[in-house]
């Protein structure tokens, strides 16, 4: 066995999960407040994405791309939570979800209908093909960078759970939507601060995600990536979603290479679902889930 | 139950009122302009649409008749598309002309429908292979070049690249391929070459959609191939260029299909792409005629589909022109016969058996150098044209060898063979003798 | 005026459970079978029948079959397409090993080992519960399509791994045309949609309702929940399962493992929740609110604008315009297109004189 070789697929594999946990983190911030599971934060990625380059082609300088495709995002979140949340309060989830289907299309014609359709090329700047060589591996700079970035957010993130009134009244939202009301929790504001910070990570995700790829439609589909890396680490938490991007993205690659040869390849797809499974017999509210109490 | 049954009554109405193009050639377009593969079938549909305008407006039509077509949105999925094949089969006074599916998936999907409705099929560089084989399928024309004499001419190009077929001996070559039935569709001509020459051959699928291949290039890399031929579609293609480079595999050792050969997926690659190989039908370059006129015609008069940058240098956008000049050219041919009239598809398929493409009609279309000549006969429904490499300098493809003839002493056998398994299969005798 | 049940007593338990319990209700589903038997065949044209009306059924089936899992039992699945493979590459292999077996039975086939990878994946719904059991489907979404993709044999052995369906014949009759096919799936969903309705009322039916209101309760009432959860995975998986022949044998012909993929499975379950969790009718609504809206948008699109707008404008129109009209749906009523009917149906009954 060539441990050089071993050691890059696993580092690898880590540096890919840190990418599927970008996107996964849209996920969990809004399933955390809201417990919906938001199908249309693959579209959110992409129509991040697109603003944010076309702003760039338009001549316009980075970081005031970034501010102001942020602003986008935040009137997007206060359009969704005004026409599409407001009136569905207190509905069951399934129809929260479903009307997140919506949305997707929605989100997904107008990205490509204010923009365009068409492929373009984000250039951050940073060398794509530049690599650290420690022994015999090469460990690429830009998927390092693109993993510092996420670890990052999340750390931000966990911190801003934890400690701020916001963060808490985000954990209660999620509990109940009612009770939270109840107790003077102003459950709009609520939604508008968690789809704006869904919609600045999806941004996130969208320019790291577009730098690699080129930004166009498909970026969308990255979304499902992001599922498995969702179950492992539990919906509900932000540091679960790191973890579980870097069990997926490691399971993943290693068994692509060292099993994937025995049964003709590309298993990468159902692979991580199979881990997923996995771990949930073990624990079926993943590995950094709450608890899900019952009684009757 | 009321409301699903007014929605149909409703549906019903608008449908008779919205059947009214009269004498007219009636060819319907079923294209792809959203969902994961839009973003190639836009300028394919965009060339397409804008051939036909400047055949309108240059020549008044085909044989006096003018054009008449309308745009179906496939999404690329095969049931979209079969209910846009059954919508515009009849539309128009004779019915439709020739459907061009865009798609291998899609052209499964109506195979055996064709001889039922009469209607002609042209899959340019797509579709079912051994459909080249007009005894048995007569409604099929996978013009030009199909998969496997494609792949026949790549490995008589990377020959030529080593310096002679000789050198082949031994080779690695590494086969990376999209893991769907398109994907698939070359790998027994692939492994009947490497035992012919003497390589060696390994397959590398990708999962759809292919966003992220680490795994698949590390692989490759550890099996160190002196070539790699890259068979992708949509994102798969760049992100593959692009991990190539991460994976220290040079550039000009990658040799792409004709669905990876196109600036969607070399500009977005960036540097990574620089010397980048890929097959295709047509020359680079845009010196031609047909472009020409395109402008004058339809983009100075302010009738352009698309952007007017694509015309005459986006690649997608070409074939997209290359498929309006088989349709009118398969028109015109059966008008010859049939009289100046709207052509039925029946009509049609008479033309497109009979198109000869030789340094004239070339010349005359004002496409000349931008394909070869080629010639479709009864039993042979590809042509044979010889195939065109062409590499990413950075900026622009140019060419990279000379018309490379297909080997059809490997591919015409393998050909009949499937061909006579299919007609076994579906009880259909064998014509054209 | 017309739809009002005064006067119709029901002297027995069993009168009460009936399917259709009131009088007009039997008037309005004879009538309705006799429109579909008898009407549409009449009127419609080819691509009426063969491109949409067909696939709707199709579909429809399909979102039956998910319908019993997520609706009744209370199951989220997203491997519907995979069930659907299985049954369209079960039936297939059926009659591809052994030549004699006619196509009905080559379907049940289908279904019954659709149904069967259908329990083997529903296992882990012992454990798992909620979105979290989405990924046991998913699973099975992945893992099969990438079987049926990498084993030739389950394809037996076609270069592009497609698969093409044998000619079908019924006593002597070759369906073939799109009258025939019509005719065919419009059976089987009118007989798989009796059967589901007659199910949902049955012990089993109550059974999965209490299930999915609260597992532990329905636990402690004494039902088998083992055998709940799986009987349901099993009959939802054999429908999708019949589903899928039919897509493979009689709406498309020829079929790559691509076809079922997990935007189809996505599909059908937009259908379960737009037409109504849980109700009969919702199937068929959802799957026609989801195939005919875009077809319909389609042919507005190009018929209203009239060729001034490209046709990529109109496409994105489309799409942004139907997840509108999904949006405005659930604000509206969000129980789902079933329970719109059933509000029409409420009003019809003090019409005209509403109080």
């Amino acid at each position: 066995m060539d441990w050089w070789f071993f050691l890059e697929v696993f580092v690898g594999g880590l540096l890919s999960g840190v990418m599927y946990s970008l996107v996964a983190l849209g996920f969990v911030l809004i399933f955390k407040a809201s417990g919906v599971f938001n199908f249309a934060q693959g579209a959110m990625v992409l129509f991040a994405a697109l603003t944010f380059v076309r702003l760039l082609e338009m001549g316009i300088p980075m970081l005031a791309a970034i501010g102001v495709t942020m602003v986008i995002m935040v009137i997007l979140a206060i359009a969704i939570e005004r026409i599409v949340l407001r009136p569905l309060v207190n509905q069951d989830l399934i129809i929260l979800f479903m009307a997140t289907i919506g949305l997707n299309y929605f989100i997904e014609g107008m990205a490509q209908l204010v923009w365009d359709s068409k492929v373009h090329v984000l250039d951050l700047g940073i060398d794509e093909y530049d690599a650290f060589e420690i022994g015999e591996a090469f460990i690429n700079k830009f998927d390092v960078y693109a993993a510092l970035i996420a670890g990052g957010l999340v750390l931000v993130l966990s911190l801003f759970f934890r400690y701020t009134v916001i963060g808490r009244a985000l954990r209660a939202v999620a509990d109940d939507h009612q009770a939270a009301l109840s107790v003077g929790i102003p459950l709009r504001t609520i939604w508008i601060y968690v789809w704006s910070t869904a919609g600045i990570v999806a941004l996130v995700a969208g320019i790291v995600w577009g730098s690699k790829l080129g930004v166009q439609f498909a970026i969308s589909s990255v979304a499902l990536k992001a599922i498995p890396v969702l179950i492992i680490g539990g919906f509900t938490s932000v540091p679960g979603a790191i973890l579980g991007g870097l069990i997926v993205g490691c399971g993943e690659k290693l068994a692509e290479v060292y099993l994937g040869g025995f049964v003709g390849g590309a298993i990468e797809n159902w692979f991580p679902y199979m881990l997923a499974l996995l771990v949930l017999m073990i624990r079926p509210e993943g590995i950094f889930g709450e608890k899900i109490i019952e009684r009757v | 139950m009321y409301r699903f049954l007014s929605s149909i009554i409703s549906f019903a109405v608008f449908f008779i009122v919205s059947v009214a193009i009269a004498g007219e050639h009636f060819v319907p377009i079923t294209s792809y302009r959203t969902g994961p593969y839009g973003v190639s079938g836009a300028p394919a549909a965009d060339g397409y649409v804008d051939y036909l305008k400047m055949v309108n407006a240059r020549d008044g039509g085909v044989g006096g008749v003018k054009v008449a077509w309308e745009e179906c949105e496939t999404a690329y999925k095969p049931d979209r598309f079969v209910e846009c094949y059954e919508r515009l089969k009849n539309k128009g006074e004779a019915g439709a002309t020739v459907f061009q599916p865009l798609g291998t998936g899609l052209t499964y999907s109506v195979i055996d429908r064709l001889a039922a409705d009469k209607m002609p099929l042209i899959t340019m560089g797509y579709g079912r292979t051994d459909a080249s084989d007009g005894t048995v399928f007569p409604w099929v024309f996978p013009l030009m070049a199909n998969y496997w004499s494609i792949s026949t001419a790549k490995i008589k190009f990377i020959g030529e690249q080593e310096g002679g077929m000789d050198k082949l001996k031994g080779l690695k070559i590494a086969n990376v391929y999209h893991d769907s039935a398109y994907g698939k569709e070359t790998l027994p001509v692939l492994l009947k070459q490497s035992e012919k020459y003497g390589f060696e051959l390994k397959g590398f699928p990708v999962a759809h959609p292919g966003l992220d291949q680490k795994a698949t290039w590390l692989n490759v890399r550890r099996y160190k191939p002196d070539y790699v031929i890259l068979r992708g579609w949509g994102v798969m293609n760049q992100t593959a260029i692009k991990e190539a480079a991460r994976a220290r595999i040079p550039a000009n050792k990658l040799v792409g299909v004709i669905w990876s050969c196109s600036e969607l997926d070399t500009i977005p690659a960036g540097k990574a792409a620089k010397g980048y190989n890929c097959s295709s039908l047509i020359n680079p370059g845009s010196n031609y005629k047909v472009f020409d006129d395109i402008l004058k015609y339809v983009y100075d008069a302010g009738e352009g589909t698309g952007d007017k940058e694509d015309v005459g240098h986006q690649q997608n956008y070409k074939m997209g022109v290359l498929m309006g000049i088989m349709t009118v050219a398969s028109i015109e041919k059966a008008t010859e016969k049939y009289g100046n009239k709207p052509m039925s598809g029946e009509q049609v398929r008479w033309g497109i058996e009979n198109l000869d493409f030789n340094k004239a009609k070339l010349q005359e279309m004002g496409i000349d150098g931008l394909i070869p000549p080629f010639k479709v006969s009864c039993s042979d429904h590809e042509g044979s044209a010889p195939v065109k490499f062409q590499r990413w300098n950075g900026e622009a493809f140019e060419a990279a060898s000379d018309w490379i003839s297909t080997d059809q002493s490997i591919v015409r056998p393998m050909i009949v063979a499937s061909a006579a398994g299919y007609a076994k299969e579906k009880g259909l005798t064998p014509r054209c003798n | 005026m017309f739809y009002r049940e005064a006067g119709q007593f029901k002297t027995s338990y069993k009168k009460d459970q009936a399917i259709l319990p009131i009088f007009q209700d039997k008037i309005a589903m004879v009538a309705m079978l006799l429109f579909c038997f008898i009407v549409i065949p009449l009127f419609a044209n080819d691509y009426w029948l063969a491109s949409i009306l067909v696939p709707f059924l199709a579909l429809s089936l399909a979102a039956l079959g998910l319908n019993v899992l997520t609706g009744y039992a209370g199951q989220i699945s997203l491997g519907t397409a995979a069930f659907m493979a299985v049954g369209a590459f079960a039936s297939f292999n059926l009659q591809v090993r052994i030549p004699e077996i006619p196509f009905l039975v080559a379907f049940l086939w289908g279904g019954l080992c659709a149904a069967g990878v259908g329990i083997l994946f529903g296992l882990p719904s012992l454990r798992i519960k909620g979105f979290y059991l989405a990924v046991a489907t998913l699973a099975a979404q992945f893992f099969i399509e990438w079987l049926f993709t990498h084993f030739d044999w389950f394809t037996n052995y076609s270069t592009s791994g497609v698969i093409t369906a044998p000619p079908m014949t019924l006593l002597g009759f070759a369906i073939d045309n799109p009258l025939s096919k019509y005719f065919l799936v419009l059976s089987i969903v009118v007989i798989c949609a009796f059967f589901v309705r007659n199910l949902a009322r049955s012990e089993i039916g109550r059974a999965w309702m209490a299930v999915r209101d609260m597992d532990i309760a329905a636990e402690a009432i004494g039902i088998n929940l083992m055998k709940t959860k799986l009987l349901a995975f099993g009959v939802s998986s054999f429908l999708c399962g019949l589903a899928g022949a039919l897509w493979a044998y009689v709406v498309l012909g020829t079929v790559e493992p691509q076809a079922f993929d997990i935007a189809r499975s996505f599909e059908i379950l937009f259908m379960v929740v737009i037409g109504g969790l849980g109700s009969v009718s919702g199937a068929f609504l959802g799957a026609g609110f989801m195939i005919l809206l875009p077809i319909l948008l389609n042919n507005l699109g190009s018929l209203i604008t009239g060729g001034t707008i490209s046709t990529e404008t109109i496409a994105h129109i489309e799409y942004m315009v139907f997840g509108a009209f999904i949006i405005f749906f659930l604000i509206v009523e969000p129980n789902g297109l079933a329970r719109l009917w059933q509000i029409g149906k409420e009003k019809l009954r003090l019409w005209p004189f509403p109080y």
